[in-house]
């Protein structure tokens, strides 16, 4: 056992940081670090995917034949976290982590062929049609409809909380195909232009100002039936496979340690009126980091089996209940620190663009949106409660 | 960077869990506790032959050149298995001490009786309290190159009344610099008086007090002007290898809790059954994968090779953290099997009791807290 990285890895270690120097501005690196969604907006997310692009870095989880670098666990590790510790943009997780894994499952070969390399150099943008009005955690019950007429698919219902979708040219969406006894039957995986005519967007605004989600409607919305994915029917698997990526097959400790060293970075700023001199501060920032050393090493162990070729199993769901709570104790503490300048309200976006000089500075103002909008980590990609249903089930056998 | 176990440290599991799984069944368990020792010394010839009283110990000196992570798979086991052997006091402080601090004829001595099983030792050092970190000695040392006089209290003494020597922490004498040394005291010196109590959930504690107590000059261990260092590493590593046990307690908690709450029935169904209860039942495993996690990352940072500030960040860290962890598993455990868990009918009692006694031991949560939050922002600062 060892967590030290052999000569290899940290020459690897060495490239991966002379890139990051050489192709992340700062001008870039403090659009990313001002951004206080989940996801960033697509003008700060393309130049720095070009960028990995070019290398041919773009996906680190992919195999070489489908275009990704073949990279070892060990590898992918080094890399998101060294891009994490340089507050680089992150890429949007919905082409390369959820769809893009699913079409190299389950997809034709055409399929693979078409939508794969587009993904890599961003020329799609995906968005996830999964949730319902009416089919939130109880995800099996949707009732968004695909009738096969012909050659095509036509398209009837409702998706809801539909991450950039305004900005996203494709979805993946689960849709009823049949009514079967099993709910979970009779679901299909569509791939939707949505260009195609049918198709109404409507912004929700969230509690922090942003517009990250939408809802979506489809009225007579034409899918060519090429656009199926898997068998007609069999789309609850592709969607489960889809929801362990979206859940574990990420590395999200590095990403939680630059958040924590931002928060930090506050407390031990002017900004926060030096909270770290604080007691209780200190302590908490401690509590929070032994939390993020925890998850790191929990992360560890599955990359470890991953090497040896182990299937981590239903691991995932630790994590993500994990990750999501330790993201909402960082951007607790940050309002925390921040004091009375908590009641300042900004709604304008992006922060890094604002024209006029704000009340107070943009790193403090980001602070509250920060936290408003990570309520909804506990909540998506499968609620805590679900989590917790999920390992009661899977890995306690209850 | 692998975190994957040695085919020689899966073998050393085995053999601990065969161990357990023949020597530490309930009753025997029980039994152990009986005994004045607080444990059964023929266990103790076994741990000899399996190699366990000298897996710490450098090959120089006789020892298997083990460890802190060949230390926490033992450990963890000894856990779970809630084996009251005195392996933290003989080996971890005291044995691990005299390897530190020792002269080479010391080293020679005591080690290798340690390793055959011959000797057993106590460590005896706290007087107040364990919120006072280690430095706070008022036992002193008096004396010339010819004759050395002990004279202090020792509290919380784990194990001493089996052990055949005691080793003493002291103050030197302003002359000398006045700095911490360390004494091998024979328990039946003239002057030495123990007093001994049942350890919570297993084992022994005492109270000791030397007084006037003659000692020759090579009982003082070692040469060096100052051994508050050595304890420190020491006893950093001694928090990584318990948070190891209590990582191994847990998990015996809470595999108990699983199997109860799955017959135990109430309104016609398992208690399991129930969201509220399969809820807090994953809440708890988490709770015990976390405190396994931090405890083997502890391991891999608390040996020889880490610098002492990374040393006892990763030391303070894993008490804090598993020590959470414990503490919600532990209270959930005794809260999920209702009114049984608060009998001695059950084991959950004994698990529950060395839990207390982990959050007790070498400093409370809160002090490692603050030791963490202080180290942690020194280390940034430089």
């Amino acid at each position: 056992m060892s967590l030290s990285f052999t000569a290899e890895e940290l020459r690897f270690r060495d490239e991966v940081r002379a890139f990051i120097a050489a192709r992340l501005s700062p001008e870039l690196r403090r659009a990313s670090s001002l951004n206080v969604s989940f996801f960033s907006d697509p003008d700060i997310v393309a130049p720095w995917q070009r960028a990995l692009h070019e290398r041919g870095w773009v996906a680190p989880g992919w195999p070489r034949e489908h275009g990704g670098p073949g990279w070892t666990a060990t590898q992918r590790w080094i890399f998101e976290s060294e891009c994490a510790a340089a507050g680089a943009p992150q890429l949007s997780p919905m082409g390369i982590k959820m769809v893009g894994p699913v079409l190299m499952r389950f997809g034709t070969s055409e399929q693979k062929k078409f939508y794969l390399p587009r993904i890599l150099s961003g020329e799609d943008r995906w968005c996830q049609g999964y949730s319902e009005p009416g089919s939130g955690s109880d995800l099996a019950s949707l009732k968004t409809r695909a009738v096969r007429r012909g050659d095509h698919y036509v398209v009837n219902g409702t998706k809801i909380w539909t991450t950039h979708a305004h900005f996203a040219n494709r979805m993946f969406a689960l849709v009823r195909t049949s009514d079967e006894p099993r709910q979970q039957d009779g679901i299909s995986f569509l791939l939707i232009d949505m260009a195609s005519p049918g198709i109404t967007i409507r912004p929700i605004m969230m509690i922090s100002g942003d517009h990250d989600v939408n809802q979506v409607f489809f009225d007579e919305v034409e899918v060519p039936h090429a656009n199926l994915v898997g068998e007609e029917g069999r789309g609850w698997t592709c969607g489960k496979y889809l929801l362990e990526f979206e859940r574990g097959g990420g590395i999200n400790s590095p990403k939680l340690r630059y958040a924590l060293e931002k928060v930090r970075g506050l407390a031990n700023s002017g900004l926060s009126y030096k909270a770290i001199m604080l007691q209780e501060i200190a302590t908490k920032l401690s509590e929070i980091e032994l939390d993020v050393q925890t998850l790191e090493f929990l992360e560890l162990q599955v990359l470890s089996a991953l090497q040896r070729g182990e299937n981590p199993g239903p691991v995932s769901s630790v994590l993500k209940l994990r990750a999501s709570e330790i993201h909402q104790a960082i951007s607790r503490v940050g309002v925390e620190m921040i004091g009375q300048n908590t009641l300042v309200e900004e709604t304008r976006r992006p922060l890094h663009a604002l024209k006029d000089r704000p009340l107070i500075p943009e790193e403090v103002l980001s602070v509250v949106p920060r936290h408003l909008n990570g309520r909804a980590n506990t909540i998506f990609g499968g609620s805590s409660e679900i989590q917790r249903d999920i390992i009661a089930k899977q890995v306690l056998g209850l | 960077m692998d975190l994957t176990p040695s085919e020689a440290q899966q073998m050393l599991r085995h053999s601990a869990q065969r161990f357990i799984a023949e020597h530490c069944e309930p009753a025997a368990r029980r039994d152990a506790m009986q005994d004045p020792t607080g444990f059964k010394r023929e266990n103790w010839r076994k741990f000899a032959d399996l190699g366990w009283l000298g897996l710490p110990f450098s090959e120089e000196i006789g020892g298997f050149g083990g460890g802190p992570v060949e230390i926490a798979i033992l450990m963890e086991e000894f856990g779970r298995g809630l084996a009251t052997e005195p392996y933290l006091s003989t080996v971890l402080l005291a044995g691990a001490l005299v390897a530190e601090c020792g002269t080479e004829e010391q080293k020679k001595d005591v080690v290798a009786a340690i390793i055959g099983g011959d000797r057993l030792l106590s460590f005896a050092h706290y007087e107040t309290d364990a919120r006072s970190g280690l430095c706070a000695v008022r036992t002193v040392v008096e004396g010339d190159d010819f004759s050395l006089t002990l004279h202090g209290r020792k509290i919380a003494v784990l194990d001493a009344t089996s052990a055949d020597i005691h080793l003493v922490s002291a103050r030197l004498p302003d002359a000398q610099g006045g700095g911490l040394a360390l004494f091998l005291v024979p328990k039946d010196a003239a002057g030495v008086r123990l007093r001994d109590a049942p350890r919570l959930g297993g084992g022994r504690v005492a109270e000791l007090t030397f007084e006037q107590v003659r000692l020759p000059p090579h009982a003082r261990l070692g040469t060096s002007a100052c051994v508050l260092p050595a304890i420190e590493a020491v006893v950093d590593r001694a928090i990584a290898a318990l948070g190891a046990e209590a990582a191994g307690l847990m998990r015996a908690m809470f595999d108990a809790t699983l199997d109860y709450t799955k017959v135990r029935k109430q309104f016609g169904r398992p208690l399991a059954a129930n969201q509220v209860i399969r809820h807090r039942l994953a809440d708890m495993y988490v709770a015990c994968e976390e405190a396994r996690a931090m405890a083997a990352r502890a391991a891999l940072l608390v040996g020889a090779d880490t610098d002492s500030t990374q040393r006892s960040l990763a030391a303070s860290g894993a008490k804090v953290k598993i020590g959470r962890c414990a503490r919600n598993v532990a209270e959930q455990a005794v809260q999920l099997h209702g009114a049984m868990g608060v009998t001695d009918e059950l084991d959950l009692g004994l698990y529950f009791k060395r839990l207390l006694v982990f959050e007790a031991l070498f400093g409370s949560v809160d002090h490692h807290l603050q030791r963490h939050a202080e180290l942690f922002g020194n280390s940034r600062a430089e």
